[in-house]
């Protein structure tokens, strides 16, 4: 069993309940041990780096300074957005001086040399493909999904390192390996305007609609995310983008953790899938899975 | 010698320079290419595109490029970083330039980009963590738009996606002190 420091983030707290509670789930199906961080406090999101550049670094500092402390050389955060903070600041306190500047912000030094995964890591490597071949027992190929990563996991690639920044096939695989059928998408990295969901709500519901009508026209019957930022504009704004563009858009969005779920035999209840705003039972039942 | 420091001292004030020395970003590499703006998803909400922006910083016209809208709208998507071939972090010299933007009290052309990020960050500071209920409601309330999403509310709370009292979290006193050094650092109080 691996074992791993936990870095649920604030939304998984709040809207993207399911993420956390199917990634629990997920993880515990697939050998992986979680231990929740202690402590933990937010880091930052995009408003840390959008405005102050030494706060994006000095929020996240201080829950790897956490991650040390517990014992841990690895941290997983499943958020895409607190991953991809977490990335960053690891990378830019390899700077002696930068190490030095951020840890006279914080109450004790950071070393700065924990692992950080994000939840996608554990799941896409070939080992872990084959022991969900394996697992995944339930039939579950009525579901035609497009892999949608957006920003976060991918951009900028010197940092995150995906493995093709342009056209990546990490959640692809996964889709696959869970038996569900995979649809094939160019948009998969196009930004859904998650940051701008408050404060330009009009050009998130532009950018979410084009992703929506696209993977409909594709043949898609739902989209996989691994970011609550997606999810929850992907997943909350169709009723708005049908009133404004008087389109009739009815897409289930699924957490990846939720396909890995439901694939090895878990239920809509137990992976919170009753509580998307676009409603997949319907879907569900359309394809056999009760 | 007082040439080579009369230099100096011009070179200090290029507002290249300042956007080189502060974001480790060398604008002057950029051969308006275009591949920013193209691959921009939110160009088309934009008064002048991140090539554009690019090429205002290496002429100099720093009232121009500060009263763009376009460091506002960018979504932070790091297309642009990703695919210049000049290996320009356009991204980065946008969270700069709304960073100097702010620091030098210069009036957004985007207030409610602003509003949000200083509420987001406001409620952090309170409690350690984000309180996603608190952040729409007092946004709404400072950026003039009372019933934006309001629509949302109900639904989100009937699926059980709000929490409705806001918690404090332990780690919210290093948190603050986090915001107290980095103010006092940057000369604020």
């Amino acid at each position: 069993m691996t074992r791993y420091a936990y870095y649920p983030g604030c939304t998984l707290e709040g809207t993207a309940r399911e993420y956390d509670a199917s990634t629990r789930v997920a993880c515990a199906e697939m050998g992986v041990e979680l231990v929740e961080l202690q402590g933990w406090t937010c880091c930052g999101a995009s408003s840390g780096h959008a405005t102050d550049y030494w706060l994006s670094l000095a929020l996240p500092a201080r829950n790897l300074r956490l991650v040390e402390e517990q014992g841990f050389d690895a941290v997983v955060a499943p958020c895409a957005m607190c991953y991809a903070r977490f990335r960053h600041t690891v990378h830019d306190l390899r700077d002696p001086e930068a190490r030095a500047r951020v840890n006279a912000l914080l109450d004790a030094p950071v070393r700065g040399e924990v692992k950080v995964h994000s939840l996608v890591d554990l799941f896409f490597q070939e080992e872990q493909l084959a022991a969900l071949r394996e697992k995944a027992q339930r039939k579950i190929d009525g579901l035609k999904l497009v892999a949608y990563y957006g920003c976060l996991l991918v951009r900028p690639p010197e940092i995150l390192s995906p493995d093709d920044p342009e056209y990546p096939t990490m959640l692809d695989r996964i889709i696959q390996a869970a038996g569900a059928t995979l649809v094939d998408w160019p948009m998969k990295t196009e930004c859904c305007g998650g940051s701008l969901a408050l404060s330009r709500t009009d050009i998130a519901l532009e950018l979410t609609r084009k992703l929506l009508e696209d993977a409909v026209r594709r043949g898609a019957n739902g989209i996989v995310t691994a970011c609550p930022m997606c999810h929850s504009n992907l997943d909350t704004r169709q009723g708005q983008i049908n009133r404004h563009y008087g389109t009739d858009l009815h897409l289930p969005i699924f957490y990846f953790t939720q396909v890995v779920g439901l694939a090895t035999g878990h239920g809509v209840k137990e992976l919170l899938l009753d509580r998307h705003l676009t409603d997949p039972r319907p879907l569900l039942a359309e394809a056999g899975i009760s | 010698m007082e040439l080579d420091v009369l230099k100096l001292a011009l070179k200090e004030r290029l507002f290249a320079e300042q956007v080189h020395q502060r974001m480790q970003v060398d604008v002057r590499a950029c051969y308006q290419c275009g591949r920013c703006t193209a691959g921009c998803p939110v160009a088309y909400a934009m008064d002048a595109g991140p090539h554009q922006i690019m090429r205002g910083i290496q002429l100099e016209q720093r009232d121009w490029v500060f009263g763009r809208n376009t460091y506002w709208i960018c979504a932070s998507c790091v297309t642009c970083s990703t695919r210049c071939p000049c290996e320009v972090d356009v991204a980065r010299v946008m969270d700069g330039l709304r960073e100097l933007a702010l620091e030098e009290g210069i009036r957004p052309s985007e207030q409610t980009v602003k509003v949000f990020h200083q509420t987001f960050l406001q409620l952090v500071r309170l409690t350690g963590r984000m309180y996603e209920p608190g952040l729409v409601g007092l946004y709404n309330l400072r950026s003039g738009q009372l019933l934006a999403s309001a629509d949302l509310g109900l639904p989100m709370l009937t699926h059980g996606k709000v929490n409705l009292l806001p918690k404090r979290f332990p780690g919210r006193g290093e948190v603050d002190r986090i915001f107290a050094r980095v103010a006092t650092q940057e000369g604020r109080r």
